[in-house]
């Protein structure tokens, strides 16, 4: 799995923060549409369909899901367990290097690699490399595929692919036992 | 029998460093044995943070000793057990990785070591008296108990106790490591279990995974290495391509010692390469730190292992406070670093003549286990092939080049002027250190270079898919095997076994007491079979325990039981540990009193070797012979 991360150079800038939280809050997100479906591999069609439908019909208030924070917690400690995210993200990064900083990213960087790829299956949403153009057909997934810039006249569209777009084709998430208490992301450790 | 029959065939491999369990559906095979049946690697569920539960294809063969205020009763469960009795798996292995103290690692190497008591609460080795112990197989019997616990968590209605469940061991176990395997399986209440070498486990999966055409990929004659490298052992095997009624069979012709040398040294010399890097630049490091520089070597060693451009992977360990930044310790290890330390270092190009260095270490002089001492696998190996250069003369003696009459002698005096080391034709290799392609290359090339030097064809190889889980894929395909599909490697037992008699003669100062060698079970014994009773009687002291001296050879393959030697080549017969049997009083027998017994041995059908002393005259009650089991762990 490439995430674009790899391809970074070695200083770092608030990039690669901003990146991490960015995933972090794509994953939140996911999951709470995850929780309000049950079967894991609809999830996502069941959720595009019925949200072309609240286009059509505006009118009807949609009641809204409120979702468990467990999974994102979990998330959480998995990411900061490999990667120290949260010791990385709650530090000040103004006084120090570019090369202090370069080191602590590149184990943000292995450490969310390696949790991600271990929980996750990501495929991309649409094969053709970026930058080249490609039609959409009448009737595509809005919730795939975006349109933006001058969006007007009907399907077909034609133009070019800016992101191939991501998508999680496999979830499997660490089973908790009953008493576990997520909010407890990262224990504090004493050494005897 | 029959409506007690097992549903699925189940193989575990019981690794040093993880466990697998693979099964085989025997209904749905037997339903159509025309196709090939599906073999399915079990996730294994077990433990990997305090409260958190996680499936995964293979369980670390670790125990932790938790202390009591270390978790709490909330996060300490799993889903068969709310208070499981012990922590194994990936559990064991985080909580151990910073509390080393509590870890029992390498409980398999322990099981061979046959100069500790091997049922005996020792381990972990070292720690303070509080931290609660336990023996190599009370470990064994955990991490088979976790794998049935697993097991019936997802096949309630078919208890693994009741399935054929096939465990793999290293073929260079001893008769002591094998019977405390199964031991151990029995203690777990498992009932049909069979014990299998990890080689040929490798090669049933091989012939799984080639289908009807692995008779096309090799042909009579062949002789097959098998070079097994995995976390903590390194295992050696000959299998020889043979013909019976027309029909291609393969016999395992010969096994190495148990070497322990595996990717776990391989990590730790890589691990000491980069802190030595570190101290010339005046760092020192603290023992944590060289625990995360060992993990991520791990991970970098395989990226520089492949065939890639990569040249040199960064080395960061965090420090272990929240405060990240200026904490981290940077390093790199480089293309030319991985080389040197494990292709130099493990794998160097030696000529077929170059053994290990150093003899191997006496195991019953130390409490720790008896590391091999030259780290290089082809220096093993290639004791190991000039060792064996006989190995394959018994059985390919019908091999096309040789005319119609076959003469042994002939064979006998020629073939040590000619050849000095036995010439594979094919190799396959398995563990997981050899799925770097470097490092299978680098071996690959130096056993060509051997057989090309000695005017023989290189070998081919044949590859396996994965070289992580073959073996428990291979152990269930045998239990398919064994129900009378598919071939069947032949093996029985990998050396011949003796007992010392000393010589009755004066004694003469200076002058160590003759020994002589009794054959009591031949090489090849196979499975299920027993030999008759030595016409040699020992006599011995009724109700004291009652010592011998026990040997093994794994070149002298042509003495039968009941056979005398009375001189032999030094490096030919190698001292196991002493064998034990108390001779309970029978009736009309008091304490003391001297009878008169033969030996006889039986391999069993789970693959262990069982001897027994026969009285010559006493009879039980129902007029049988009366008889004493003879131990091969001997308890001080």
């Amino acid at each position: 799995m490439n995430l674009s991360l790899a391809t970074f150079p070695t200083s770092i800038d608030m990039l690669h923060v901003g990146l991490a939280i960015l995933i972090l809050l794509f994953m939140a997100l996911f999951f709470k549409k995850q929780r309000s479906s049950s079967d894991h591999k609809l999830g996502m069609q069941k959720q595009d369909v019925s949200s072309q439908a609240s286009v059509k019909t505006q009118s009807k208030p949609v009641q809204l899901k409120e979702s468990s924070p467990d999974a994102a917690l979990q998330l959480l400690a998995l990411l900061q367990q490999e990667a120290r995210l949260i010791d990385f993200t709650q530090e000040d990064l103004s006084a120090y290097s570019d090369a202090d900083v370069g080191a602590a990213a590149r184990v943000v960087h292995e450490g969310s690699k390696k949790a991600l790829n271990a929980y996750f299956t990501f495929a991309a949403i649409r094969s053709e490399d970026e930058e080249s153009r490609i039609t959409l057909p009448q009737g595509f997934n809005a919730a795939e595929v975006r349109l933006t810039g001058n969006v007007v006249g009907e399907a077909p569209f034609t133009g070019t692919l800016i992101h191939k777009g991501w998508k999680v084709t496999e979830v499997t998430l660490p089973k908790l036992t009953e008493g576990h208490d997520t909010l407890l992301v990262a224990p504090a450790e004493v050494e005897l | 029998m029959s409506d007690l029959a097992s549903r699925y065939s189940v193989g575990i491999d019981l690794g040093t460093t993880h466990c697998v369990l693979s099964y085989l559906d025997l209904e749905k095979a037997a339903a159509d044995p025309a196709l090939e049946p599906e073999l399915t690697i079990m996730p294994i569920t077990q433990m990997t943070q305090p409260g958190v539960i996680e499936e995964k294809s293979q369980l670390p063969s670790f125990m932790y000793m938790a202390h009591e205020s270390e978790l709490n009763e909330a996060d300490f469960a799993l889903p068969w057990a709310a208070r499981p009795n012990a922590l194994v798996g990936s559990i064991a292995r985080n909580l151990g990785a910073k509390t080393p103290i509590r870890l029992v690692s390498s409980a398999k190497s322990w099981l061979c070591h046959s100069g500790v008591d091997r049922r005996a609460d020792f381990l972990p080795i070292g720690s303070a008296d509080e931290v609660a112990k336990v023996s190599p197989l009370k470990a064994t019997v955990e991490y088979l108990d976790h794998l049935r616990c697993a097991w019936e968590n997802q096949f309630s209605q078919y208890p693994l106790a009741q399935q054929d469940v096939t465990i793999t061991i290293p073929a260079s176990f001893d008769p002591a490591a094998r019977e405390l395997t199964a031991e151990a399986a029995k203690l777990v209440g498992f009932k049909n279990v069979t014990l299998l070498e990890e080689p040929l486990a490798a090669l049933y999966n091989w012939i799984h995974a080639c289908g009807k055409t692995w008779r096309d990929k090799v042909s009579l004659g062949d002789i097959i290495l098998v070079v097994d490298i995995g976390g903590g052992t390194t295992d050696l095997s000959l299998v020889a391509v043979t013909e019976e009624q027309g029909n291609l069979t393969l016999n395992r012709v010969a096994v190495g010692d148990h070497i322990l040398l595996g990717g776990d040294n391989m990590d730790l010399a890589l691990a000491y390469r980069v802190k030595a890097k570190l101290a010339e630049q005046g760092k020192e490091l603290q023992a944590w730190q060289i625990q995360g520089i060992t993990q991520a070597c791990r991970d970098a060693k395989e990226q520089l292992l492949l065939d890639n451009d990569v040249q040199t992977v960064p080395i960061s360990v965090p420090g272990r406070g929240s405060k990240m930044l200026g904490n981290t310790l940077r390093t790199e290890l480089t293309r030319e670093e991985v080389r040197e330390a494990l292709v130099e270092g493990f794998f160097p190009k030696v000529e077929i003549t170059d053994h290990p260095r150093t003899a191997r270490r006496g195991a019953l002089t130390q409490k720790g286990l008896p590391y091999a001492q030259d780290p290089a696998v082809p220096r093993h190996l290639a004791a190991f092939l000039s060792k064996q250069v006989d190995a394959a003369s018994d059985v390919i003696n019908a091999a096309p080049e040789t005319d119609g009459h076959f003469d042994p002698l002939a064979q006998g005096f020629d073939a040590p002027s000619m050849v000095d080391f036995i010439k594979p034709t094919a190799i396959m290799f398995n563990g997981g250190v050899l799925k770097s392609p470097m490092l299978e290359n680098r071996m690959l090339s130096i056993i060509n270079q051997w057989l090309t030097e000695a005017g023989a064809q290189p070998a081919r190889l044949l590859s396996e898919v994965d070289l992580d889980l073959a073996v428990a894929t291979g152990a269930s395909y045998f239990g398919y095997v064994r129900q009378g599909q598919g071939v069947r490697i032949r093996g029985g037992l990998a050396s011949t076994y003796y007992v010392g008699i000393e010589s009755s003669m004066p004694a003469i100062p200076g002058m160590e007491i003759p020994l002589e060698a009794l054959c009591i079970a031949p090489f090849g014994m196979e499975e299920g079979t027993q030999t008759t009773a030595s016409a040699a009687e020992f006599g011995l002291v009724v109700g004291e325990p009652v010592r011998f001296r026990f040997f093994r050879s794994n070149t002298r393959r042509h003495d039968e039981a009941g056979l005398q030697l009375d001189h032999w080549q030094d490096d030919e017969l190698q001292e196991l540990p002493e064998l034990q049997a108390t001779l309970s009083v029978a009736t009309g027998r008091v304490k003391g009193d001297v009878v008169l017994v033969q030996l006889m041995a039986t391999v069993t059908e789970v693959g262990t070797l069982k001897l027994e002393a026969i009285s010559a005259n006493i009879t039980d009650s129902n007029d049988e012979a009366q008889r004493w089991q003879i131990e091969f762990d001997v308890r001080d």
